[in-house]
């Protein structure tokens, strides 16, 4: 226990930040959905997103978690991290919330456990059922579109959906620092860990996380007038303009009409 | 508490982009007024900030760890307008890059700790630290009590939105189509939680953080919050007048809250009805159980059901029941106040300006 919380935290750091490398490098693969107009994917894939959302019938979710599978794989995006990094996690999660709604859902009894009166209801049953089938479906939508968009296109791509554009220049400082505060504090613990012999107490492991929390606070308004002032000296002038050079190509129609047929089918399906 | 999408049917959230829509458009401009152009920096940094703190594992006492969303803190130093922006964002780059947190849910997400929580901590931290001095230990403990309270506002405001899912969205057979639990075991097993571990971590965090600051940059603290002025928490006494008109609300549900039973509800048809309807149909027992019934009569309250017994009209009952419980409250808080007075007496004397401060423009 001496270092675990560190070691945990560190871990922490470390997955975060392999999982903002992957999902640049698999946005710059050469595949299907790489290829499209981020404006095109964007409002597509969130509207797969709200007709999972909407739909009531398994069968339509199941499609939709389909059509996330078929997309992955065309865009060269691996089954198996995907299933690892996505699936597992959201179905581990997911299942640990529904499985009580299997017998406190009233309804008609299903299966009596050998054990006690506790009765697996049919309405319980279809309620864990649909709430597993439609995060398992809208889960891998919103994941794609992470994964095979790079972050600044995406944020570019958010104006299609009337997000002032301050918010999207404070999304993009904020997702660029993150990466940066994320290794500065990685690199607090590295160091703290390395000079530590013995165990630490639980109180003293609050402290220490306390005030690694607290400089990383100091050295995070430090930066943050270091680089206003760096932005007043570029000529920043409270005015924000975003560059956007996108462009829609035969490619772009064709697919904007796919995205709108299998979203209002699946809406129309899952009623 | 990042309610991930598929839990909340598509009209709660569309209610909920609805609701924090207007919040962020006015904090973005008064943030604006406020920092002219150093908003964008402080708060991208800021919220960077809070991103990297959801990350640290806090041990807490008992062998758990727990992790803090940091809008304790982001309140106190930013004030709930700047804090609320800062959160979002947060937010919004763990829903769109992480996957921590739904993108249809978001904007419910937002609304529940970047808003809510905002307000929560900021007027938790005014009205518990007014007129302590900067050095008052009294200022810890209100920053503590900000990201308490601001964690399980949040916490409770998830619940709320996931107890309503079953009550609103059902299919035919009656199945819930969205989060399956009702209201009386939705906000049980979500505050379970936060008012204990994740309420601990979010306390321990803005109460170590505030003291650190406090200790090495104390510009820092309170740099863009509103100052605490009587105006300031005149507003807060005023919100809290409000709520307090509205408890008589609590009569228009009908029926007990679930095991909150007494004795006599299970022998009335009526109740035992609502009993088996609001427990899966499980027939209740045909008398209160043996220890209930013991031990329902140790303790025998004032003011029995909201009611006091001399009070005719249960609206003012309410009323009533209201102001003695707030009261109670004020009671304990300045007594803690009393405790938590500095130990150098002079130092409260430094945070009332002298005459020559007064009268400088």
């Amino acid at each position: 226990m001496s270092a675990g919380v560190i070691s945990k935290t560190v871990r922490g750091f470390t997955g975060s930040l392999a999982r903002t490398l992957i999902s640049e490098n698999s946005a710059h693969a050469r595949g299907l959905l790489q290829a499209l107009d981020p404006r095109v994917k964007l409002v597509g894939l969130l509207a797969l997103v709200v007709a999972a959302a909407l739909s009531r019938k398994l069968a339509v979710m199941a499609a939709l978690f389909g059509l996330g599978v078929v997309l992955a794989v065309a865009s060269r995006l691996s089954l198996w991290s995907f299933a690892k990094r996505v699936w597992l996690v959201a179905f581990g999660f997911t299942a640990m919330i529904a499985a009580p709604a299997l017998f406190l859902t009233p309804g008609q009894p299903m299966y009596t456990l050998p054990l006690g009166s506790l009765a697996v209801t049919a309405q319980g049953a279809r309620s864990a059922l649909l709430l597993i089938a439609r995060v398992e479906a809208t889960v891998t939508l919103s994941t794609l579109l992470v994964l095979t968009t790079p972050w600044m296109h995406l944020l570019k791509a958010l104006r299609t959906l009337l997000v002032p554009m301050e918010v999207i220049a404070m999304l993009a400082m904020t997702h660029r620092y993150v990466v940066l505060l994320t290794e500065t504090a990685n690199a607090m613990f590295e160091s703290r860990q390395s000079r530590m012999v013995g165990r630490l107490s639980g109180h003293e492991q609050r402290r220490l996380m306390v005030n690694t929390g607290g400089v990383l606070l100091s050295k995070t308004l430090a930066l943050g007038n270091e680089v206003f002032l760096a932005m007043q000296a570029r000529g920043f002038r409270g005015e924000v303009r975003l560059l956007t050079d996108f462009r829609l190509r035969a490619w772009d129609y064709l697919a904007m009409s796919g995205f709108a047929v299998a979203s209002v089918a699946a809406v129309v399906a899952g009623r | 508490m990042h309610i991930p999408d598929g839990y909340l049917s598509p009209s709660t959230c569309a209610v909920m982009y609805a609701a924090s829509a207007p919040c962020w458009w006015a904090a973005l401009r008064r943030t604006r007024k406020k920092l002219f152009g150093r908003t964008l920096p402080l708060l991208s940094l800021f919220a960077a900030f809070s991103f990297v703190t959801m990350m640290f594992n806090l041990p807490l006492p008992g062998g758990t760890t727990g992790h803090a969303v940091g809008v304790g803190i982001a309140a106190i130093v930013l004030g709930p307008w700047a804090s609320m922006l800062a959160i979002s964002l947060a937010l919004a780059i763990q829903a769109l890059f992480f996957g921590d947190g739904g993108i249809t849910t978001l904007g419910a997400n937002c609304f529940n700790m970047a808003i809510a929580g905002s307000f929560a901590a900021w007027g938790i931290y005014q009205l518990v630290s007014f007129g302590a001095a900067a050095e008052s230990r009294r200022r810890v403990v209100a920053a503590a009590l900000a990201g308490y309270g601001a964690i399980n506002v949040s916490a409770l405001l998830a619940a709320i939105e996931f107890g309503l899912q079953p009550m609103l969205f059902r299919d035919a057979a009656g199945a819930p189509l969205y989060a399956p639990y009702p209201l009386s075991i939705a906000i049980p097993a979500m505050m379970a939680g936060h008012l204990t571990i994740a309420g601990a971590a979010e306390a321990m965090m803005s109460a170590g953080l505030f003291s650190y600051l406090r200790r090495n940059e104390p510009g820092l603290v309170g740099m863009t919050s509103q100052p605490v002025t009587r105006q300031v928490t005149r507003g807060l006494w005023g919100a809290l007048a409000v709520v307090l008109l509205l408890t008589p609300l609590g009569i228009v549900a009908s029926g007990a809250a679930w095991g909150e039973w007494a004795p006599k509800d299970f022998v009335n048809a009526g109740t035992r009805a609502q009993i088996a309807a609001a427990s899966g149909n499980a027939v209740a027992p045909a008398a209160a159980p043996s220890g209930l019934a013991r031990m329902a009569n140790i303790w025998t309250a004032p003011m029995p059901e909201y009611a006091p017994h001399f009070v005719k009209s249960a609206t003012f009952g309410y009323l009533l029941s209201a102001m003695f419980g707030v009261g109670l409250i004020l009671a304990v808080a300045w007594v803690a106040q009393r405790w938590a007075r500095p130990v150098h007496p002079t130092a409260e004397l430094s945070a009332k300006p002298s005459a020559k401060q007064r009268s400088e423009p």
